[in-house]
């Protein structure tokens, strides 16, 4: 069976940074994952978005890796947001009550309107 | 031993005397007269005891004591009798009479007899046990085809069809755990469009509970005919049965009157389970107190009243599902299935519902331990009420409607948990379940095959995990099997997200509680060397049921 491994692309827009995700969260996308936040970070944006847009499965294990990208962003007093989520995801992020602790938008466009919004407000 | 002596007069005497003995030896003999076939030696004729301690052959003239089968011997003629002895039992004798040639029998002869005795009882012996075995199977098979008639008399007595209601809908099952039992149920047309119900459980199975039904069925349905209330007719019920039920034998019985237009049940119970009532807001029991018929005579029965709104149901019920096992020794209990009946819409579809629980509770290997019967009674709402699509059900329902739908292994390595969703998936295809139940399943199939192959199977890929997708009507199941039975799996809690974000906990363990949350039910059965676990979708009524996206 193969797997798709999972392929990141960050882009650095002002106060934010968005990991585009493509293919599956899971135990083999850990290290790939890791190196894509500490990218996305090193510009020290407010807000990381993670673009679920084209990932179509995610296991426990990537709960459990978005879990852990949560206390990061926590620990350096970052935002962690997601977009792109299928309905099912976002009953996940529900069910597993990440949803309480991050933004969850349908897709890119809501999220930069957003976060710009609350930038706006803090300036 | 006296039957084993008379067959061998049967089968001996009347071949080997004629034939064989003539043959084998070359001893032409005779006897005065024909010897009696049938003759039976007393069990405490002393001849018995002589054979028994002989060592070889035994030359009648010299023997001298009084014995009627000697006696017997010596009229027809007998010189020599060889005791044919098999492990210290008698199994026959080996009868000569004088030889034509009116020559003595030489040693040689009498050596030659003895050689032949040794090897006639072992022979003799088994072709005796063959036979006694087609005996006994061809008693066997005697009382299978009573049983059967039995069986076909019996379902005589129970309704042959459910009866047709304006407004309303029954269905009933009924499923003795022997070829005949000791459950019953009865549909009663009383005056003015009333309907009698009747559910009943004789103590025992088999053909004494059955003889019992029988007697009780009649018993009620005279009654109902002659009394318009359910507590006099249970009372003149009971009082009829103690006349003539036997000893330690009793009848729990449920007697209920509907008025369909109303929507009225007047109800009186003796000491049967409670049906469950599924009303729009939730379950309750429908109670009444009695004793079980035929315990003692001129007992009161309490009477009830309660009135079903379009859209509930009741059931009626006996111990055979509730009192169901499995292999780990727990029951079915009153309490599960109050749940079951709590979390399906109830109606006819009810049944099907409940027998696939059952069959899933027990297990394949289960041999079935008492009666299983229900009967439920649905009021029909306006919208279905004059559906032409909606048909009366019969009276069976089959048990075993579930269909393997799809039954495979994967080898225990990282990833192959998405094969097994791909195969799931698939494999439901036909069952057109709502995208948001699938993709529910298909988390669950995934939690669960990791589990299997990394906690189970230790990512050996030489240890398989078995995949099978089973489908009811009422539900689907998919049981997901690894090797690892000799391990206990706890039972973790919810995660705490907040622990886990301050780091006071693994950000992992999510795999049961997502399995948890994405299927109705899940069960975990473990023995010495495979651990299981089912997911399970209620395919009406379960949560979701209403989506169609």
């Amino acid at each position: 069976m193969p797997v798709k491994q999972l392929e990141t692309r960050v882009r650095h827009l002002p106060d934010l940074a968005i990991i585009d995700l493509q293919g599956e969260i899971d135990s083999f996308a850990e290290h790939i994952l890791d190196a894509a936040y500490s990218d996305a970070e090193s510009k020290l944006p407010n807000t990381i978005l993670l673009n679920f847009t084209k990932v179509d499965y995610i296991n426990s294990t990537g709960i459990a890796l978005i879990v852990s990208l949560l206390a990061r962003a926590r620990k350096s007093q970052r935002y962690l947001a997601v977009c792109g989520l299928s309905e099912h995801y976002i009953e996940i992020f529900r069910i597993t009550r990440l949803a309480d602790f991050m933004n969850i938008y349908p897709d890119e466009a809501k999220a930069l309107v957003d976060v710009q919004k609350s930038t706006t407000r803090t300036q | 031993m006296t039957t084993m002596l008379r067959k061998f007069w049967q089968n001996v005497i009347g071949q080997v005397e004629k034939e064989e003995l003539a043959t084998v030896s070359d001893m032409s003999v005779r006897l005065n007269r024909e010897f009696d076939a049938d003759f039976q030696f007393a069990p405490n004729d002393p001849l018995l005891v002589h054979f028994l301690n002989a060592s070889g052959t035994v030359e009648v003239e010299k023997l001298n004591f009084d014995s009627p089968a000697l006696k017997k011997l010596k009229e027809a003629g007998v010189r020599f009798v060889v005791p044919l002895i098999s492990q210290g039992e008698l199994i026959g004798l080996l009868n000569l009479g004088a030889r034509l040639s009116e020559q003595d029998y030489s040693g040689d002869d009498q050596r030659l007899l003895n050689n032949l005795a040794s090897q006639a009882a072992p022979a003799l012996r088994v072709a005796q046990l063959v036979r006694q075995r087609h005996l006994e199977a061809r008693e066997r098979e005697r009382l299978e085809q009573e049983l059967r008639v039995a069986r076909i008399i019996q379902e005589t007595l129970l309704p042959k069809e459910v009866p047709i209601v304006t407004g309303w809908r029954t269905a009933a099952y009924w499923q003795p755990a022997r070829a005949v039992g000791g459950d019953f149920y009865d549909f009663i047309d009383l005056p003015d469009g009333r309907l009698g119900l009747v559910i009943g459980d004789v103590t025992d199975k088999g053909v004494p509970a059955a003889l019992v039904m029988a007697t009780t069925r009649s018993v009620l349905r005279a009654a109902a005919e002659r009394f318009p209330a359910p507590g006099q007719v249970l009372e003149r019920s009971n009082n009829l049965l103690c006349v003539d039920i036997p000893r330690n034998m009793f009848v729990t019985c449920l007697y209920a009157i509907l008025d369909p237009t109303s929507g009225r049940i007047h109800y009186a119970n003796a000491g049967h389970n409670l049906p469950f009532w599924r009303r729009l807001s939730g379950v309750e029991e429908l109670r009444a107190t009695g004793m079980p018929l035929g315990l003692m005579p001129d007992l009161n029965y309490e009477e009830n009243e309660t009135h079903l709104a379009p859209g509930e149901s009741l059931l009626l019920y006996s111990d055979g599902l509730v009192e169901a096992h499995n292999l780990q020794r727990e029951m079915f209990s009153f309490n599960r299935l109050r749940k079951l009946v709590g979390i399906h819409p109830g109606g006819i579809r009810l049944i099907e519902f409940l027998l696939a629980e059952l069959a899933e509770f027990t297990g394949e290997e289960w041999e079935q331990e008492d009666d299983v019967t229900f009967v439920t009674l649905e009021r029909l709402t306006n919208s279905n009420h004059d559906d032409p699509s909606i048909t009366i059900e019969t009276r069976q329902i089959a048990s075993e409607d579930r269909r393997i739908l799809a039954e495979f292994q994967l080898p225990s390595e990282p990833g192959r948990e998405r094969q097994a969703v791909e195969h799931v998936a698939l494999a439901v295809t036909e069952l057109q379940l709502p995208s948001a139940r699938l993709e529910k399943l298909k988390t669950a199939v995934a939690e669960a095959t990791m589990n299997a192959i990394e906690h189970g199977n230790h990512f050996k890929p030489e240890l398989p995990v078995s995949i099978k997708v089973l489908a009811s009507e009422a539900v689907l199941t998919v049981s997901i099997t690894d090797k690892g039975g000799d391990q206990i799996i706890p039972e973790k809690d919810a995660p705490n997200l907040e622990a886990k974000l301050a780091g006071l906990q693994s950000s992992r363990g999510w795999g049961l509680f997502l399995i948890k949350n994405m299927v109705d039910e899940m069960r975990i059965n473990t023995d010495q060397s495979h651990h299981t676990v089912e997911l399970k979708l209620f395919l009406k009524g379960g949560q979701d049921a209403s989506q169609t996206t």
